[in-house]
This record gives structure tokens, C-alpha cells and sequence, in this order.
């Protein structure tokens, strides 16, 4: 069994599932039939979320092997096994996806009010997925959680997004197949190499260096769409603006950080000379992406566009820690991940508050927001500072151990990617002046309320992670301390073989 | 001589006799009852498959192994859910004749010993009732000129591939010096240099069997037919008789020409390619849903080929898991279709599905898992069947055809994305006739096998896996 003593990791991934069937039964009028959906979902998530302490409590952080494992036969004549279990990589990713459900479905507690029954079912099929994913350790399952993903994400835009939902949905979801299947490819070789799908195994593997140059771009066109690196970006901003605002939270949050853990769970370890010989290309993607979205995000004249082309230049931030292939790059990648996770989902979270109250994103439509909201403002404030990476905040740490990272490999890399830091707090500055301060002069802005307690209650724990992310890092650098050694342990070993053979 | 071996087909065909009596005698109407009968006659011919030993009968004209019984047993299980679709249809349109389930069970005696034949005149008696059958049913709504085009058309284009497939089995004849499957691969292992004539042969077997499965570039009649002909009557043509075509060429090139696959992958590796790419293509600007559907399956013929083209055991056993999902899949989509009725007129065009996701959300459910199935979006039913055919490909060295197969299946996402979109995102003009008991089953049990394949794929890997032992040898 694991260290839970129950298969916990099962629990935590099927438990919404359970949610979601029992939502399906309920009846009575529609008014009874959407409070009653919305509790159900909410304690379905909030009783994962308590079942997913146990990770944080009782993750042993000494060691690089997975943890939790649960093994069982699935298609046993073809060495695919349900395996789940988590490492130090990814288990602040599953804490992550279980702690922004109960968020999302609190953020949308009053925003949706159609068709509320089947949205909960969404969200809470999204949060299998999500868990899931993170939790796999058979390559298949991975693939199986990370497409399924696509199933509730796309109905979630189509049905409940803004003007051009459908054309969002589409891109996103034929986007992102697109880039999966290519995957599929290089997972289907990888199981006839390994006669298996469990990534502990896979890990054994010596793959050719021709080979693994072909793999490293199938794997490449999925992860870089997910990410989304520049220039296969363009789904993004669509998929963003359009999406109902906890469907922007989980996008940002949870499944942008699919494309970042599916670099550092296959490409790195599975794939280390091509991994090394693709460095430069993406180095060259993430400054483009850096510096080229943030000045993008200075022309938008939508909230969320701006949001979420921030979203992309931090991610190429995340990207190049992941490959200045060091300590210091891939600690702050995943720490970067994990604080962008939490601080885009509540900026996405800060833009909703508004657009719920005022039905609008553009930001000439505000000015002068902070007079009669100084509770939001003040929310605001933190976040935003957050994402400029003001030291205390959940921003800065990451992004110093990436660019720490970066100018080890390659001073110049660090230049460009501070440079895009640089833009980024311009960028989001002006995004506040525009909307908090300025003079209060529409009438339509001087009626507005401020956080009501059920938004205050959304936002607690988001402020309270971002600053003590800021603050005390090292509660969160611990946990996957000793995998990202072992993982560059093995690198550097995997490296130095075709030396000694007499590459 | 081993009658006992071939009781499912007896029983069947016997059974088919008694009900065509039983239909002509009384003078009132009763369709219902001989409904009833032929699904119980069905019934009892899955059971006696199941039951079946194993060995030939008729001097070798007739063989029974795993093989036979895996893919009769999808078979019987088509034809049975194909007569459930009609149930209601064919009253409502006027069309509730008792010759119409009687025509299904021959239809269905006719598969089972393509599936079962051991000869080529076995193959071809078995082929021609099942064609015979068919075109009645085709152009089963006579009065309906878009019906009886249907039939016309498949008819002829039907008799056609007829007198490719007997003009191929002369010639195999001719130079194999027998029709027996066993003894024509002997002949051919015994030979250094196969002789030219039984290539041509070969050939010619394969494109009347590549007619019957509708694959390009012998596809051309599909889109006419399926859209024509009524409603579960398409859904009839694009499941049991399919899988029974597609099981008949794996035994054929597997059997008898195994020892050829040298001459015969080229041709399916081209089938394959072709009906992936037009099935995805073809499909994009169709409005009317038949017709969509008809492109589909063409491009699901396209990756079940992509099974045999491999010539491999792991190959052949993805074939058959894949048509078993498609089979399932393929019906509750159907079952859709044939569900779709305002006000009495029964609808087929995309647009009419609009809004279903507000007016009848368990069918629109359903739908969406078949679309997404079908687009091969895991953890559905349809996603394992690509992951096998595709990792197959890629095991045999067929990068093309693996590549291929991925490309055309992201853009065949689009076409079942959009039917979700339209159920979804449009609003629709009011609801659906409610929907008949019958339909709801089959919808029921479709749905349920598509969502939960992922939890049980060891039954259907082991049989698939012996039956494929059985086939190969």
C-alpha cells in the first residue's frame, strides 16, 4: 500500500467524478435544481481539496522516488497498468489543481445562471483530469487525462463563454489535438522501445540520439501548445477572453502548467541529448515570447487579452529555467509555475469582479475603481505586484532563481528575460493606473459595490499562498528539492554515456 | 460430414423461413410479433455461436474457430440493434412490413458464412445473400424516389463488384488449381515466383471486398446510398454488414494469400491512406448528417484497413478491436439520427440537432460521447481503438500511415466538433418528438459501453487476441 495506508491518489482523482454523477440525478425546478448543484459541487471539491492535505502533510521530501504508488493490472498482455503515484515535481501541481476547483466553483456562484447543473459537472470532470494528470505514472494514462482535459474545457467555452465563443473553443481544442496526437506518435514508439507505458521504466531507457530528435519535437508539439510558447501562442488570448472567468482561472492556473510538467516529466529525463541540442531554439522561442507578448499586452484594450498575454511571457520565463538545465533554472521553473498559477487564476479572478458587476472588459470603460472599492483595489494591488515580481510576493522567487539559472547557461539569455520583466511591470502598472486610480467620473463606476464576503472568502486563500510564497519560499522549494537533484543527477549521468562510449 | 458445426446458421436461416411463413399467413398486421421473433431468433443464434465448437464442416467449406466467433458474435449483436432502430421508425413511417426484420436475419445468415466460408463459392453464396438482402432493404421505402435510387444504385454498382469478385476467383481457380482457402495457400507456398495470373486474381477479390466495406476508391457509392436509403437502414448498412466485410478480407488476405502480403499491403496500405484522408476531407462541408456519417465510416474503414495493411498479429488484433468499438459507436450515433423526428417529420440535416443540449440533454449527452469517441478523444471507446491500429502502424515501421492517421484524425475533430457545437452553442427552433423506449435502450447501452471501455478492455483485448491466434495459426 502507500504512505495514506488508502489509495489516496485514486480518491483524489475519481472522487469529483462521484460528484458529478450524483449531480446528474438531482431533480426539481431549475432554481432548486442550480442551489443544489452548486453545494454539491462545492463540498465534492472542498472535501478533495482536505483529502489532498495529506499530500503536504505526509510527502516524505527527502526523497526523488514516487510516492502514494497504487499499481493495479489494466491491459496486462501489453504492460499498461493503471500507476499513479507522485514525486516531488508533481505533487504541488495536484495540491494546486485541488485547491483552485473550490475557487473556481465559488467564483461562479453567482456569475453562472444557466445551465449551472451542467457547468458543476464540468468543473468537476475538469478536476479528474487535472488531478489525474498529475498524478499518472504510466504514460498512457497521462496521455488519456491530459486530452480528456479538452472534453469538459471545450464545453465549458462553447457554452458559457462570451461573443466568439465558438471560434475559441474550436481553436483551443484543435489546437491543442493537434499537438497531442504528434505526441501520441512518439508515446506509441516509446511503448514498443519499452514494451511498456510506466514512466519509472521508460526512464531506463536508452533511446538513439537520431531518434530522440524526432521524439523531442513530438513531444515538443504538444507541450508547446500547452504552454503556450510563441509562436503557437494564439489560442491562448482567444481561449482567455472568451472563457467564463473560472474557466480563465483553471486555463491559467492549472493547464498551462500541463505543457511546462510534460517538459520536465519526458523531454529532460527521456530525451537528454536532444533536450540539450533543442536548448538554444528554446531559448530563442521563450525571449521572443518574453519581450514580444509584453509588448503585446501594452496595446490591449481588453483586461483579459492583457492578462493573458502576460500569461504567455511568463510562461517562456518558465520555459527557459526549465531548460537552462540547472538547479537553480528548474527550482524556479517549477516554482514559477506554481506562483503563476495561483497569481494569474486571481488576477483572472480580480478581472471577473469587475466584469460580473459591470459586463464589460475593456478597460476605457473603468477609472477611478479604487475610490469606491478600496477592498478590491487593495486585493488587486498585491496581485499585481505579484506578477511584476515585487520581492514578498509569490512572483519574485521564481523568477530570480530562472534568471539566476538562465545566466549560468547563457548571460545573454538572462539579459533578454529580465528585460521582458522589466516591460511586464509596465505593463501591468499601466493596467492598474487605467482601471483603480484616474479620475471616478462615469456614473456607471460610482454605483459599483465592493468585494462582497463571498468574494473576500475567494480570494483569502489566494492572498494568504501568494504571500507566503513571497515570504517563505522554502516550504514549497523543499518539496520537489530532492527530485529536481536526482532528475539532474541523472541528466548529467545520462550525458556524460556517449562521451565515454566515443561520441 | 459435421452438420452439427454450422447450427447457428441453420437455426437462423431455418428460423428466417418459419417467420417469412408466419408473416404471410394471418391477415392482420403483425409486424411486431415477427420483430419479436427475429430478435429472439438472433438471440438464440449468438447463443449457439458462443456454444459452437471449433473445426470445418462441408469438406472444408466451412470452418469455425475463434475468429468466426468473435466477429459473428459483433455481427448478430449489429443486426439485433439494427432491427431495435426499426422498431419505431417503420411505423411511424409507414413502413412497418414484416418482410423488413425477416430480410435483416437472412441478411445476417448470409454474414455469417461470408465469415465462416473456408472457399470462395462458400465466400461468395455467403456474400450474395447478404447483397441480395440489401438491396432490398435499400430501397425498402418504395414509394420514397430517394429510397429506391438507393437501391437501384447499390444494386448495380453492388453487381458489379460481384462479377469483379467471381472473375477474381476464376482466375484464382485457374492458377491456384482449387477455391479452398487451405489449399490455396498451399499452392502458393509452394511456388517460388507467384504466377502473374493469380495476382490479377487477388486483385480483383480485394476490390469487389474493398466495394463491400466502401473504401476508397470504391467508396463512391456510399454517400448516395446512406443518404437515400431510410434512416436505420443506413445505420444497418454502416455496422454489422461492415464488420462482417472488413472480418471476410482480414481472413482472405490472412488465409489463403498470407503468403502474398508482399503483393496485397501495397493495395491496402493505399485503401487506407485514401479513406482516412477523404473520410476527413469529404466530411468537412456536409450538411446533411447521413451523408456526413457516410464519409465517416468511410474514414473509419480507412483506420481499421490501417490494421491490416500492417500484416502483423498486433495489427490484426487492433483491426478487430477497432471495429467492435466502431460497431457500438457507430449505432448509438444512429440511434441518434433515427430519433431525430419534429412533429412527426423525421430530420437529418446537421442544423436540426440544434439546441438539443437544452431540449433532451441524455440524448445530447450520448451524442457527444459518440462524436467525441469517434474523433478518437480519450478516455473513450474510440481512442483505444486508434491508440491500437495507430501503435500497430508505428510497431510495423508504417511511419506514413501512422502520421496520416493522426493528421486526418485531428481534422475529422472538426466535423464531430461541430455536431457538438450545434447541439451545444446554437439555439435550437423547439424540441424533438420525444423518443421511443427502444431507442433509449440502444442509446443507453451504447453510451455506457463507449464511456466505460476504458474499465473493462481486457475481455475484449483476450478475445480479439485468440481470435487472431486462431486466424493466423
Amino acid at each position: 500500500m502507500n504512505a495514506a495506508g488508502f489509495p489516496l491518489l485514486s480518491l483524489l482523482t475519481f472522487l469529483p467524478l462521484v460528484g458529478a454523477g450524483i449531480l446528474l440525478f438531482i431533480r426539481g425546478d431549475e432554481a432548486a435544481v442550480a442551489a443544489n448543484a452548486r453545494w454539491t459541487a462545492l463540498w465534492t471539491s472542498l472535501i478533495v481539496f482536505a483529502l489532498s492535505l495529506i499530500l503536504w502533510f505526509s510527502f516524505d521530501k527527502s526523497t526523488a522516488d514516487f510516492q502514494f504508488v497504487e499499481l493495479h493490472e489494466w491491459m496486462p498482455g501489453f504492460g499498461l497498468a493503471y500507476h499513479l503515484g507522485v514525486d516531488g515535481i508533481s505533487v504541488l501541481f495536484v495540491l494546486l489543481s485541488t485547491l483552485l476547483t473550490p475557487i473556481c466553483i465559488l467564483a461562479s456562484w453567482e456569475a453562472v445562471q444557466s445551465r449551472v447543473r451542467e457547468y458543476m459537472i464540468a468543473f468537476l470532470v475538469l478536476e479528474t483530469m487535472m488531478v489525474g494528470m498529475f498524478a499518472s505514472m504510466d504514460m498512457l494514462m497521462f496521455y488519456i487525462f491530459f486530452e480528456g482535459v479538452l472534453i469538459p474545457m471545450f464545453l465549458i467555452i462553447g457554452v458559457w463563454g462570451g461573443q466568439r465563443r465558438v471560434y475559441a473553443a474550436y481553436k483551443l481544442f484543435l489546437y491543442t489535438l493537434l499537438g497531442s496526437l504528434l505526441m501520441l506518435l512518439a508515446l506509441l514508439t516509446l511503448w514498443f522501445m519499452a514494451g511498456t507505458t510506466s514512466i519509472p521504466e521508460l526512464f531506463k531507457l536508452q533511446i538513439a540520439p537520431s531518434l530522440q530528435v524526432w521524439l523531442f519535437l513530438a513531444f515538443f508539439a504538444s507541450f508547446a501548445v500547452k504552454v503556450p510558447m510563441w509562436p503557437v501562442h494564439t489560442w491562448l488570448p482567444d481561449a482567455h477572453v472568451e472563457a467564463p472567468t473560472a474557466g480563465s482561472v483553471i486555463l491559467a492556473g492549472v493547464l498551462l502548467k500541463m505543457g511546462g510538467y510534460g517538459f520536465i516529466r519526458f523531454s529532460l529525463p527521456l530525451l537528454p541529448v536532444a533536450t540539450e541540442w533543442f536548448a538554444p531554439l528554446i531559448f530563442t522561442l521563450s525571449i521572443v515570447a518574453v519581450i514580444y507578448t509584453s509588448l503585446v499586452a501594452m496595446a490591449q484594450e481588453d483586461m483579459k487579452k492583457l492578462i493573458a498575454y502576460s500569461s504567455v511571457a511568463h510562461m517562456g520565463i518558465v520555459t527557459l529555467g526549465i531548460f537552462a538545465l540547472n538547479h537553480q533554472g528548474l527550482s524556479g521553473a517549477i516554482f514559477q509555475m506554481l506562483s503563476h498559477g495561483v497569481v494569474s487564476g486571481a488576477l483572472f479572478l480580480c478581472v471577473g469582479v469587475v466584469y460580473d458587476r459591470v459586463h464589460s472588459r475593456e478597460i476605457a470603460r473603468y477609472g477611478g475603481v479604487a475610490k469606491v472599492m478600496p477592498g478590491y483595489a487593495t486585493v488587486f494591488m498585491l496581485f499585481t505586484m505579484a506578477s511584476v515580481a515585487l520581492p514578498g510576493t509569490a512572483g519574485f522567487p521564481g523568477e530570480f532563481l530562472v534568471l539566476v539559472g538562465a545566466w549560468q547557461a547563457n548571460p545573454w539569455v538572462a539579459l533578454f528575460a529580465a528585460t521582458g520583466m522589466i516591460l511586464g511591470a509596465c505593463y501591468m502598472l499601466w493596467l492598474y493606473r487605467r482601471v483603480l486610480f484616474s479620475k471616478l467620473t462615469k456614473a456607471e463606476i460610482k454605483a459599483l459595490l465592493d468585494l462582497s464576503p463571498r468574494e473576500y472568502l475567494t480570494f483569502a486563500p489566494l492572498v494568504v499562498l501568494t504571500l507566503w510564497m513571497g515570504i517563505y519560499p522554502s516550504s514549497f522549494l523543499s518539496f520537489f528539492e530532492a527530485s529536481v537533484t536526482a532528475l539532474l543527477a541523472r541528466h548529467e549521468a545520462a550525458m556524460a554515456l556517449p562521451r565515454l562510449a566515443g561520441m | 460430414m459435421n452438420w452439427t458445426l454450422i447450427l447457428p446458421e441453420l437455426v437462423l436461416a431455418l428460423a428466417g423461413l418459419a417467420v417469412l411463413v408466419g408473416g404471410v399467413i394471418p391477415k392482420r398486421d403483425s409486424s411486431f410479433a415477427i420483430n419479436m421473433a427475429v430478435l429472439g431468433s438472433l438471440l438464440v443464434a449468438g447463443v449457439l455461436v458462443l456454444a459452437q465448437g471449433e473445426g470445418t464442416a462441408f469438406a472444408g467449406q466451412y470452418v469455425s474457430d475463434a475468429f468466426t466467433k468473435f466477429t459473428k458474435l459483433l455481427v448478430v449483436a449489429g443486426a439485433a440493434l439494427g432491427v431495435l432502430l426499426a422498431l419505431d421508425w417503420n411505423v411511424k413511417q409507414g413502413l412497418a412490413k414484416f418482410e423488413y426484420p425477416v430480410l435483416l436475419l437472412l441478411s445476417t445468415v448470409g454474414m455469417m458464412i461470408m465469415l465462416s466460408a473456408n472457399d470462395l463459392i462458400a465466400l461468395y453464396l455467403g456474400l450474395e445473400l447478404l447483397s441480395l438482402s440489401l438491396y432490398v432493404v435499400a430501397a425498402f421505402d418504395r414509394d420514397n424516389g430517394r429510397s429506391t435510387e438507393a437501391g437501384l444504385k447499390y444494386f448495380v454498382l453492388g453487381a458489379l463488384a460481384s462479377g469483379l469478385l467471381l472473375y477474381g476467383a476464376s482466375l484464382v481457380y485457374g492458377y491456384a488449381g482449387t477455391t479452398n482457402f487451405d489449399r490455396i495457400a498451399d499452392a502458393i507456398a509452394a511456388t517460388d515466383t507467384v504466377p502473374f495470373g493469380l495476382v490479377i486474381g487477388l486483385v480483383l477479390v480485394l476490390a469487389a471486398l474493398a466495394f463491400k466495406v466502401s473504401a476508397v476508391p470504391f467508396h463512391m457509392w456510399t454517400p448516395d446510398v446512406y443518404e437515400g436509403a431510410p434512416t436505420p437502414v443506413t445505420a444497418f448498412f454502416a455496422s454489422a454488414p461492415k464488420v462482417a466485410a472488413i472480418g471476410l478480407l482480414a481472413r482472405v488476405v490472412a488465409g489463403p494469400f498470407g503468403d502474398m502480403a508482399g503483393q496485397w499491403q501495397q493495395i491496402i496500405i493505399l485503401c487506407s491512406l485514401g479513406s482516412m484522408i477523404l473520410g476527413a476531407l469529404a466530411a468537412i462541408g456536409q450538411k446533411n448528417l447521413k451523408r456526413l456519417m457516410a464519409y465517416s465510416s468511410i474514414g473509419h474503414v480507412g483506420y481499421a484497413l490501417m490494421g491490416l495493411a500492417v500484416a502483423s498479429e498486433i495489427g490484426m488484433q487492433a483491426l478487430l478491436i477497432y471495429i467492435a468499438i466502431y460497431l457500438f459507436t457507430n449505432v448509438g450515433a444512429f440511434a441518434v439520427l433515427v430519433a431525430m423526428r419534429r412533429n412527426g417529420q423525421a430530420l437529418e440535416k446537421v442544423d436540426d440537432l440544434a439546441g438539443l443540449g437544452r431540449t433532451d440533454p441524455a440524448m445530447a449527452l450520448a451524442m457527444t460521447l459518440f462524436m467525441f469517441s469517434m474523433a478518437g478523444i480519450p478516455p473513450l471507446a474510440g481512442f483505444f481503438g486508434k491508440y491500437f491500429v495507430i501503435g500497430a502502424a508505428i510497431q510495423g515501421g508504417f511511419i506514413t500511415l501512422a502520421v496520416v492517421g493522426v493528421l486526418s484524425s485531428a481534422v475529422s475533430a472538426y466535423y464531430y466538433l461541430r455536431i457538438i457545437k450545434v447541439m451545444y452553442f446554437d439555439n435550437g427552433v423547439g424540441a424533438l418528438d420525444a423518443r421511443p423506449a427502444s431507442l433509449s435502450v440502444v442509446l443507453a447501452g451504447t453510451g455506457l459501453f463507449t464511456l466505460f471501455f476504458f474499465a473493462f478492455p481486457g475481455l475484449f483485448l483476450s478475445a480479439a487476441q485468440a481470435a487472431v491466434t486462431a486466424l493466423v495459426g
